[in-house]
């Protein structure tokens, strides 16, 4: 799929990041090395524990890492200020995680609109794109439902509309299906396979091999090192 | 026994995993308990002073004096009245001036017995009686000249050494002696355009020295006066005894009935009392909103952590042990602090009333003071580990564990509002919405923080025209400004407290909405500006309640109770009030900004 033209979206150069020290030190991130092409979906397994969150932590620009480097469109997230990581989540990036992370208190809607607004959008326009989004992902009905009141798939979506409201050059998912029962783990797929199909560049970290048999290119993780696999 | 080191070293470790709470929690406890003890300490101090003084003295019921050695016959004949049963003097009394070190005072000189007298005799509280060349002081004399015992004074030219400090029933405490010369005396302030009457007293205090050394001060008999203590058969027809003996001798000789002279001691005394009071209610209801913030956080908390044990094998019991330990070592911590700081602060109240109202008895720690403010930590320790311990027992512990610490309230018409504000604004609006519980608490505390200091400001006012107008001398007016300086002091720190641990207990809660807002692109920054606008917000709105209505109406419920003329009042002007709400919204601003600080830059991967 990937072409020498193709420069990367996002790529990571000997990655590395440590916690702790001494007889305690774990290198949770050990030296990785990834190009992601735009449109590209990649899918990292691996055990519990092998570095995999913290993999995707580093992608985004939520932690530092304690080596190597990030370039997010040729340029370099790891050393820049807070200020401009925050910037580049609001455009650039944005995760799906196990747990959706959803305000408790906001509706469907407003939790989507969310993204939008700390982005600076206008309400009448965040809300707009919010609604849009919720429709598409097939939760019209739902828009002013608590996420109490939805089902774990629906939370999910919802997380997911929430996650490309600001139309982000990567979407960074983190174990999306890992709550889910099995019906509403095919429905996520779906999804995720649709935005793949609509061209979204996408890194998922799963246990699901039909989520992994999706992808582009898939990796196995182990501790804290990324090694390729073939299909 | 292993049961109960289980329970010890659980609840230890979870305090220690939890300082920050802990410390606040016990800040808050121990708050309580401070101003539950001062306000007892001050009650049992302040209760009936001039009553508990005339009984330990002996008090006379009339107290008559004469100016002229001719006199005398007619003051004598009082003994054997009707009605009256004990009396003690004549004793001379003279007119002079002391000195000490570069202070001098007018003073009223009165000889007394070495023995024991039968009415009015001085409780000594410091020192002992009168003996030849020793001076005895009147209690807020002494304490206004700050002279004690072994010090010098000199008397009319000679020196003389202070023996002793002693109270009295027989005379309102200094500055409002009554007069018992004949030279007359003023007290009050003087307006510096009036000159005084030359040989009139002002402000005299009162000593009392040997008959002996009295007379060897008088140049002639004709600068003595002469008083004399009466008891009566029926106290209560102290006036009626006054009134009518006074008129069988043309009104020439001055009486006081003991009612009148109570009323005299006690009127300033009660007006620092009633502030003291106040200012107890005050600082209750802060501690009250202060520990519902911390104590109602940590329940619905503390329901997970039961819910926790409950899986990893603990009984209930086991679980609601664990829980009471850590509270019980919370609460007679706090107990035993608030005790003894209470217990401290308080003399620096009541020094300035004992010496008022010379009252025999000091402020101190009684046995049902200790179990009170004991059973109130106590108290809140039991109710703080019942409710979760309840609810946790009956719930189910998948239940328990899913329980997501309390979950915040929705208010769409606030969040629909914030979506069209800056983002600092709109996370600040959704932070405060909530948990409108504690915002309320929050506005509360800051209204009453701020009316209370409305009405000091207003006090301070009065007071600063008093020396002008002649109601309170300039030592009652420092008296009562020390008074209130404690008071504002109390109130400010409680208030801190509060706006401290409210934003603590924000910061906590708000932790996961604050790492996901940051996920999705917030700045630290206005994180930050949002945690501590969600306090400032509040704050605001608590200031201008604290000023209208808050301190009009505190303002008029103590004029109500005091029966005090407000019209004598200058209530602050416009500029002033801007001021002191300002000057609370940049105090909150700058107490909040820490905590806000570190909820702001808490690192996102740690909580998502
Ligand atoms: N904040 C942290 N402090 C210390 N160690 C951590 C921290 N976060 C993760 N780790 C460790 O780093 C390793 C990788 O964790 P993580 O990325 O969460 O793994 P995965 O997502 O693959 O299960 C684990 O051994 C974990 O214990
Ligand atoms: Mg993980």
């Amino acid at each position: 799929m990937s072409n020498a033209a193709d420069t990367p979206v996002l790529r990571a150069l000997g990655l590395r990041k440590e916690y702790g020290k001494g007889e305690g030190l774990v290198r949770a991130v050990d030296g990785v090395d990834l190009d992601v092409v735009n449109g590209e979906t990649v899918a990292i397994t691996g055990p519990s524990g092998c570095g995999k969150s913290t993999l995707l932590h580093l992608l985004g620009g939520l932690d530092r890492p304690s080596g190597g480097e990030v370039r997010l469109n040729g340029r370099r997230i790891d050393d820049i200020s807070e200020k401009a990581l925050a910037r580049m989540r609001r455009t650039d990036v944005s995760y799906v995680f196990q747990s959706f992370h959803l305000m408790e208190e906001l509706t469907a809607v407003e939790n989507v609109e969310l993204s939008a607004l700390l982005a600076g959008r206008s309400p009448r326009a965040a809300r707009r794109r919010a609604e849009e989004l919720l429709d598409q992902l097939g939760l019209a009905g739902r828009s002013r439902f608590l996420p109490s009141a939805l089902s774990g798939g629906q939370r999910q979506r919802v997380a997911v509309a929430r996650a490309l409201s600001n139309e982000p050059l990567v979407v960074l998912a983190d174990e999306p299906t890992g709550n889910l029962d099995s019906a509403a783990t095919l429905d996520v797929l779906q999804l995720f396979k649709d935005l793949h199909d609509a061209g979204q560049t996408l890194i998922i970290v799963t246990h699901d091999a039909r989520i992994a048999a999706t992808a582009d290119r898939k990796f196995s993780m182990r501790d804290g090192a990324l090694a390729g696999l073939e299909d | 026994m292993g049961s109960i080191l289980l329970v010890l070293r659980l609840a230890l470790r979870d305090l220690r995993r939890r300082r920050t709470e802990a410390a606040l929690l016990l800040l808050a406890i121990l708050a309580a308990t401070t101003t539950l003890t001062l306000g007892l300490v001050l009650r049992d101090a302040a209760s009936d002073p001039y009553e508990s003084t005339r009984a330990a003295t002996k008090g006379p019921d009339v107290v008559a004096n004469v100016g002229r050695v001719t006199d005398l016959a007619d003051l004598e004949k009082l003994a054997t009245a009707s009605g009256v049963t004990e009396h003690s003097g004549p004793y001379s009394v003279i007119a002079g001036k002391l000195e000490v070190s570069d202070r001098t005072s007018d003073v009223q000189v009165e000889g007394r017995d070495a023995t024991i007298a039968a009415v009015d005799q001085p409780e000594v509280t410091q020192g002992s009686w009168v003996s030849d060349g020793g001076v005895v002081l009147e209690a807020a004399f002494a304490d206004s000249l700050d002279v004690g015992v072994g010090d010098s004074v000199t008397l009319g030219g000679r020196s003389f050494k202070v023996v002793g400090v002693a109270v009295t029933a027989a005379m309102p405490p200094y500055p409002g002696a009554s007069c018992i010369v004949s030279a007359g005396c003023i007290n009050g302030a003087i307006p510096d355009d009036r000159d005084l009457p030359a040989g009139l007293l002002h402000n005299p205090g009162l000593v009392w020295l040997t008959q002996a050394d009295v007379r060897s001060l008088a140049s002639d008999r004709s600068s003595l006066s002469y008083v004399m203590n009466l008891k009566l058969a029926n106290p209560d027809k102290a006036q009626a005894f006054v009134d009518r003996t006074g008129g069988d001798h043309g009104g020439a000789m001055p009486m006081q009935s003991w009612e009148s002279i109570l009323a005299d001691a006690t009127d300033l005394a009660r007006d620092s009392q009633i502030l003291l009071l106040i200012g107890a209610w005050l600082l209750g209801l802060l501690a009250v909103a202060s520990l519902s913030v911390l104590v109602g956080g940590r329940m619905a908390d503390q329901t997970r952590r039961v819910g926790l044990l409950k899986a990893v094998g603990g009984t209930p019991g086991l679980v609601a042990a664990v829980l009471l330990a850590e509270y019980l070592l919370v609460a007679v911590v706090a107990a035993a602090a608030g005790l003894t700081i209470g217990a401290l602060t308080a003399p620096l109240l009541t020094e300035s009333s004992a010496g008022l109202v010379g009252s025999a008895g000091t402020a101190s720690l009684t046995w049902s003071t200790i179990g009170l403010v004991t059973a109130v930590a106590l108290g809140v320790a039991v109710v703080a580990t019942a409710v979760p311990a309840v609810r946790a027992a009956r719930s189910s512990t998948v239940s328990a564990l899913a329980d997501a610490a309390r979950p915040p309230r929705r208010t769409g018409w606030l969040i629909t509002l914030s979506a069209r504000l800056p983002v600092p604004l709109l996370l600040a609006l959704r932070v405060a919405a909530r948990r409108p519980r504690r915002v309320a608490l929050g506005v509360v505390s800051i209204a009453i923080t701020v009316s209370g200091n409305y009405v000091l400001m207003v006090l301070n006012a009065f007071l600063g025209d008093q020396p002008g107008t002649g109601a309170y001398t300039e030592t009652q007016v420092a008296v009562l400004r020390h008074v209130l300086l404690v008071w504002t002091v109390i109130l400010l720190s409680l208030a801190a407290v509060n706006a401290i641990v409210i934003t603590w207990a924000t910061v906590l809660d708000n932790r996961h909405a604050s790492a996901l807002a940051r996920a999705l692109g917030a700045t630290p920054r206005e994180v930050t500006v949002a945690l501590a606008t969600a306090q400032v917000l509040p704050a605001l709105l608590g200031a201008v309640m604290g000023v209208f209505p808050g301190g009009f109406l505190l303002f008029a419920a103590i004029n109500t109770i005091t029966g005090g003329d407000s019209d004598k009042a200058t209530l602050p002007v416009p500029w002033q009030l801007i001021g002191l709400v300002l000057a609370t919204v940049l105090v909150v601003a700058a107490l909040t900004s820490v905590p806000a600080h570190l909820g702001g830059r808490r690192p996102v991967t740690e909580t998502l």
